[in-house]
């Protein structure tokens, strides 16, 4: 980088981009002191309080959060796995195997993108119970495998391949499926990743579906979880109602940190229509 | 390859989604649309046609009206304050700025946290006596207020998180929006002695405008799925007064066993999220010209 020179003007935007960036993270910044210090100093900050894990040691034994990361954990895997295969799927038939009307089908898929499984619980409730599927990883996850979004990402990636790609694969005698396995997958690697990415934080963020479907601890998922741990009146326990949604947001805040850019990139790629 | 092969292909790889996209959206439509017009099954007593009856019922609803009012409200002040704010952090961190990294990662955190998860550290902050705000408040000798408590502050209370966890969010769209600017366009403005503010309003927000589109969109279909935080705070109340349309359904579906109010009411949300749909495909495509 060239040497920096900063106007005054510049100076003062930087401090204030700072200020506010600092009171954006302030919320998060605060649970994170709460979580780590004993109770008595939760509405009285004092810096020089002693730092402890009390806090944390008690959540994870007054709730079954292992529990809870694994049922997220088997979702999001759920969630994540049929989506690559139903959407890419489907994005390879509307881009190589295109039929009288099947622009108008995209049509129709599209509309998801607008109207969502969560404005259509009542009636999916009723679709999941029908079919059994109560309480369950799958009924969680079924609503969103088929995925607009998905679809529509991976057609747009689809289109931009080179026919003649494609047309070298199949002299060389590949059936369609292996041109879709060595050609178009390779290619979109790069939206894969971004979706899955996006996909990701998205389900494992999920809340008012899984609330719905589920009413045990054996499916609940870390979401669910956390609700249900914070409005048991633990005597309004902060360091401890602190602690466990710290904990709850670890796994994917610690990916964040560590990926940051990939993160960013990836909502930005998978954003743009 | 022959038609029919074609067909048969297609048919099968859209096999999958079709099929789920069918009864998880299509089919909920219909049967929401029907079921608005019957009553809801209780004990032994199976449901029966009634009519007009639900929507009757709701149009002499005042929480329906309260859910309604609020939802307008929600929408109309979280959207511009996040699109204001996101365009700010997205200019800020796309500025030449020492440490715009951690800038930038700072206004994106919220977004990777769940809401429920937002919703209990807010609550923290939002407690009568011993919360921060409150505390704050009372060194001005203005403390004691129950800020998620009382009908004036709690939908504004519920306003705030949205807005500090969707601003960073839409950042993205921005940033992504603002390196498709080419430096040019600005650098020429600057050479005619257009300051930052000229160059903002003539050249970058115009140039933007399909971005803003895209967020205006997103919002407002943002603004009637999102409910995670009102029920993790408030419930809706106090007296109603942070009931959204959804979270009304949820109430009314999963609370009350009403299914069939519940029916009506994601009748008004589906018209609701179709009038979106329409304005997006009819409308602003024509109008905000894409490069």
């Amino acid at each position: 980088m060239i040497e920096s020179r900063t106007s005054p003007a510049e100076s003062i935007v930087a401090f204030g981009g700072w200020i506010l960036a600092l009171l954006w993270v302030s919320p998060l910044l605060y649970a994170f002191w709460t979580a780590f210090h004993p109770a008595s100093y939760a509405v009285r900050f004092d810096l020089l309080a002693p730092w402890t894990l009390e806090n944390f040691a008690r959540v994870w034994h007054a709730a079954p959060f292992p529990r809870y990361f694994l049922n997220t954990f088997l979702l999001v895997t759920l969630i994540l796995c049929c989506q690559f295969v139903i959407c890419t799927l489907a994005a390879y038939a509307f881009v190589c195997f295109p039929f009288k009307g099947s622009d108008v089908l995209f049509m129709f898929v599209l509309l998801q993108l607008m109207i969502m499984p969560e404005a259509l619980l009542v009636e999916n409730y009723k679709t999941v119970a029908r079919l059994g599927l109560l309480d369950t990883v799958l009924a969680m996850g079924l609503p969103y495998l088929a995925s607009a979004f998905g679809i529509f990402l991976f057609r747009q990636t689809f289109k931009s391949i080179p026919k003649e790609l494609e047309e070298a694969a199949r002299l060389e005698g590949a059936n369609m499926f292996q041109v879709l396995l060595r050609v178009f997958v390779p290619v979109a690697k790069p939206i894969y990743i971004a979706y899955g990415l996006v996909t990701v934080s998205y389900h494992w963020n999920n809340f008012l579906w899984p609330l719905v479907v589920t009413n045990s601890v054996d499916t609940r998922p870390i979401t669910v979880g956390l609700q249900i741990f914070a409005t048991i009146e633990q005597g309004v326990d902060w360091s401890l109602i602190t602690a466990a949604t710290i904990l709850s947001v670890s796994p994917l805040l610690v990916a964040f940190l560590l990926f940051q850019r990939q993160f960013v990139q990836s909502f930005m790629r998978a954003g743009i229509r | 390859m022959t038609g029919h092969r074609t067909m048969l292909y297609s048919a099968l790889l859209l096999l999958p989604a079709t099929v789920l996209l069918w009864v998880f959206t299509y089919q909920p439509i219909f049967t929401t649309i029907l079921n608005s017009f019957y009553s809801t099954p209780r004990g032994r007593r199976p449901s029966v046609f009634v009519g007009l009856e639900n929507y009757e019922t709701m149009i002499a609803d005042p929480i329906f009206w309260k859910a309604m009012t609020n939802n307008l409200i929600y929408a109309l002040t979280t959207i511009p304050f996040s699109i204001a704010l996101a365009l700010a952090m997205a200019l800020l961190v796309s500025a030449n700025l020492r440490g715009k990294g951690l800038m930038r990662m700072a206004f994106f955190t919220p977004t990777v946290l769940p809401m429920v998860a937002v919703a209990n550290i807010w609550l923290f902050f939002y407690a009568p006596d011993y919360g921060l705000i409150d505390k704050f408040l009372g060194l001005f000798g203005m403390g004691g207020n129950n800020i998620l408590g009382s009908v004036e502050t709690a939908l504004p209370a519920v306003i705030a998180i949205t807005v500090w966890k969707e601003a960073g969010f839409f950042m993205i769209f921005y940033l992504a929006g603002l390196q498709q600017i080419s430096p040019t366009l600005i650098e020429a403005s600057r050479l005619e002695g257009a300051g930052f503010w000229q160059t903002l309003w003539r050249v970058q927000i115009p140039l933007l405008m399909p971005t803003t589109l895209f967020i205006s969109i997103n919002a407002v279909i943002g603004a009637f799925r999102l409910v995670d935080h009102v029920v993790a705070m408030t419930k809706g109340g106090p007296d109603n007064a942070t009931t959204l349309l959804l979270f009304y359904i949820y109430q009314n579906g999963f609370a009350f066993w009403d299914t069939a109010y519940a029916a009506a009411l994601t009748v008004v949300l589906l018209a609701i999220l179709a009038a979106i749909a329409l304005f997006q495909f009819g409308y602003a495509d024509k109008r905000v010209h894409y490069r």
